[in-house]
């Protein structure tokens, strides 16, 4: 016999889904009725015994807890390291789904490496007036020492998180463009291992992409990248700013799983015109650099002068063809916020089709107009600096007091151009577990894509990030946020 | 190898070790004090001596009592010696040094971290302390079952062993160095139960008292025990023993990476210096200026190593 309590958990799920709101949820129709991707998880879920599920719940929480994966949180002092909550329901997307969104992610990549290019080269984007010039000249992501300069492989963005939501059955739109150092990754796979090693038997019974291949194909992606003077096989290292970034555990991790350095900047210096890193037996030349640091930061003699994470003179190599930095230096001229309101015209311009993948309507706050519009519509938008990340800064206009949004209204006037607005989305809402039973939140899904000469390679699903606390919208693991595993089923 | 890997590794061990060892001096000292109350004062400050922290103490406090001492040796973080401190600093250098590690070796530093934190949140009290000493030396001694157990035998062992035993030697140095008197010849002459007592504490200090027991059969002398200490190759804390085997992970490194640094010379110079040593020249020359010359030399030798393998730019 069942245990009480979870022959009914779908239905009490109804309930609760359409008390929230009237949202689009990913498993269960405005009905009663069970989604087709989520129809085999749902009758597993029935036969499990809550009690069970809740001990695996907390057993998972040890596991993260033991093996340290965490992240440190800024501004936070001795509690430095916390763990992102991780939820034990997999959201779960059919293979039809998935086909659509990775042909719109590929399009997407494909058309930013294109206009990276272009803006680091011929411009030809911008005499075509599509978009303007002063974006440019006047945006903080560009790094004008990549003027006239052509990166290994014609390749600027080799990792990208293209973060995407979802507002109905097939409505999918992108968010943001990653294209800098997106994280996440590492959680995507630990998030796979734990399902793996928690409910090994569900595997069995529903066929799920595998998402482990990740590192290898990450490690064969920048070697294929590597640099002209680059001979043999190519030492690819990892950089990070060190063990107190809130990512640490991520690049320890990445190193490990391709068998990669991990370096900071203080063990690399240039040798002979490459760079190479400090090691019990002399300095080795390094091909790939794998730099999870700002461009800000990469190099103390052409950017921040103060920057202590670098490497004195590695722009200089770089551009001599001595080795490859992912991503490129200036990529985030890209994921630029005001920039992201022309990707449909990016896309079109460069790929000859429209784009498959939606941008979610923005208003750019520099033009008067919208300005205007945005003011008058302050509670019902979300509001974002335009070089913001992690949820900071923004306003989410229909959550914010009177007083918050009065004082938001202040800064967006003194500094118009910092910000884009945009409609609050009614973001889909997933399965997650509490109280011996399934509830409804809000999530987001960001896929990893790998960009090589050899061509763009997205891991199946992805990190998704869900909004804990019950009607929330913000899923920043910074914030409250938790993640989920995320399956893309087999045909 | 990185070099700042191989220094993480070294520095990682020596932590370990320093705070294993300020966990067992404490022990000693707490033994000492409940044994001896009327000189209990100047117990403590011998244990606070040898832990190699007099100065940063007596710029916190005036006085020497166990409260202070447990507090200071355990918890203060202003103290990079005491077992909190030092379990941090190990546990940031494994984090630093990770993908040199197996799962089994991080989980361990990691698990001694969470547990040690949790443990030494509030102070520990006298009546808690046998306990909570007692989880210090399990929770080390994971961490180097899963050393052993599942780390490959080359460079990343080789310089994790080369840490531990350099700051062990330091560590049984320090003790004999700060107790030296009671270990004179002359001493033994006196042959009070007051010195039977200061001898089992610097046995217990270095785990040693109940080994002691089982390899001599003669009786407890000052001559004996320094001896024991010093030259016995079986005993896992004394000098002779620490010596030997930083000289042989040093040989491991030599042969892989084919090639002989200065510090292999400084480390073969100290073993043959105690090779050339027993313990009735140490009387003569002076047993305090022989301990006092090789803490000297072996963090010389230490210097050597850091400087040898790159472990900073």
């Amino acid at each position: 016999m069942p245990p009480i309590g979870c022959a009914f958990a779908s239905d009490r799920y109804h309930d609760r889904m359409t008390k929230t709101a009237k949202n689009f949820d990913e498993m269960v129709r405005t009905d009663g009725s069970v989604t087709h991707p989520y129809a085999a998880y749902d009758a597993w879920f029935k036969s499990q015994d809550p009690a069970r599920l809740e001990s695996k719940a907390e057993e998972a929480e040890a596991f993260f807890r033991r093996t340290g994966i965490t992240f440190n949180v800024y501004g936070q002092s001795e509690a430095q390291e916390r763990l992102i909550p991780f939820d034990l329901v997999p959201r779960i997307l059919s293979h039809r789904e998935w086909a659509k969104l990775s042909k719109g992610i590929d399009q997407r990549v494909r058309a930013i490496n294109a206009f990276i290019w272009d803006i680091y080269n011929r411009q030809e984007i911008l005499r075509a007036g599509r978009v303007p010039k002063a974006l440019i000249a006047h945006n903080e992501a560009f790094v004008p020492q990549m003027m006239g300069f052509t990166p290994p492989g014609k390749v600027y963005t080799h990792i990208v998180g293209t973060d995407i939501v979802r507002t109905g059955e097939g409505d999918f739109f992108v968010l943001e463009d990653n294209a800098r150092t997106p994280s996440g990754v590492s959680y995507m796979l630990e998030n796979r291992e734990t399902m793996l090693q928690m409910f090994p038997e569900l595997f069995s019974q529903i066929r799920v992409q595998p998402v482990s291949d990740y590192p290898k194909n990450l490690r064969r992606s920048l070697s294929a990248c590597a640099p002209q003077a680059c001979s043999g096989k190519p030492t690819v290292a990892v950089l990070t700013p060190g063990i107190h970034n809130s990512a640490y555990f991520e690049h320890s991790f990445l190193a490990d799983q391709m068998g990669a350095e991990l370096v900071e900047g203080h063990d690399l210096r240039v040798v002979d015109g490459r760079i190479a890193m400090r090691t019990t037996k002399g300095y080795r030349v390094i091909d790939v650099l794998y730099r999870r640091i700002d461009d800000d930061f990469l190099d103390p003699l052409s950017f921040n002068p103060e920057s202590m994470l670098g490497v004195p003179g590695i722009m200089d190599v770089y551009r001599a063809g001595g080795i490859t930095i992912a991503n490129a230096p200036g990529a985030g001229i890209a994921d630029d916020k005001a920039i992201y309101s022309y990707m449909p015209e990016i896309v079109e311009f460069y790929t000859g089709e429209k784009a498959i993948l939606k941008n979610v309507e923005t208003h750019r706050c520099a033009e008067p107009e919208a300005l205007r519009y945005v003011l008058d519509n302050l509670a019902e938008l979300v509001v974002k600096e335009v070089h913001g990340s992690g949820g900071y800064g923004m306003l989410v206009g229909p959550a914010a007091s009177k007083k918050e949004i009065a004082a938001f209204r202040k800064k967006l006037e003194a500094r118009p151009g910092n910000y884009i607005a945009q409609p609050t989305l009614s973001l889909s809402t997933v399965p997650i577990f509490v109280d011996q039973g399934l509830a409804p939140r809000h999530v987001d899904l960001r896929p990893f894509v790998l960009v090589s000469p050899q061509g763009v390679n997205i891991t199946p699903g992805g990190l998704t990030r869900v909004a804990l606390t019950e009607g929330s919208l913000v899923v920043n693991s910074s914030q409250g946020g938790g993640t989920k595993d995320t399956w893309v089923l087999e045909d | 190898m990185l070099g700042k890997t191989a220094g993480g590794l070294y520095w990682m061990f020596r932590f370990l070790e320093r705070s294993e060892n300020t966990a067992r001096l404490l022990e000693a000292g707490f033994r000492m004090a409940l044994t001896r109350s009327s000189d209990a004062e100047s117990e403590w400050k011998s244990v606070v001596i040898t832990s190699g922290t007099g100065l940063g103490y007596e710029n916190k406090y005036d006085s020497y009592s166990d409260t202070l001492v447990m507090d200071w040796l355990l918890r203060d973080t202003d103290n990079p010696s005491s077992v909190i401190a030092g379990t941090k600093s190990a546990r940031d250098n494994a984090r630093l040094v990770r993908t040199a590690l197996t799962t089994e070796v991080w989980e361990a530093v990691n698990d001694n971290w969470m547990t040690l934190r949790d443990l030494l949140a509030k102070p520990v009290t006298t009546v808690d302390l046998p306990a909570a000493l007692a989880l210090i030396r399990k929770q080390s001694a994971l961490v180097r079952g899963a050393l052993h157990g599942t780390m490959l035998r080359n460079d990343i062992y080789d310089f994790a062993r080369i840490g531990t035993f350099i700051e062990r030697a330091d560590n049984t140095a320090r003790i004999i160095d700060v107790k030296y008197y009671t270990l004179l010849p002359s001493a033994s002459a006196v042959g009070s139960s007051l010195d039977n007592v200061q001898w089992e504490m610097i046995l217990r200090s270095v785990s040693a008292h109940r080994c002691f027991r089982w390899l001599d059969e003669q009786d407890m002398t000052a001559t004996a025990i320094a001896d024991f200490l010093i030259f016995d190759k079986r005993l896992p804390r004394s000098l002779a023993f620490c010596v030997k085997q930083t000289t042989e992970n040093l040989r491991y490194l030599e042969q892989e990476y084919q090639t002989r640094h200065p510090c292999h010379d400084l480390a073969d110079k100290l073993g043959r210096q105690l090779k050339t040593l027993d313990i009735n020249t140490v009387f003569d020359h002076g047993l305090h200026e022989m301990i006092t010359e090789f803490i000297r030399d072996n963090n010389a030798l230490g210097t050597q190593i850091e400087k040898d393998f790159r472990f900073i730019g």
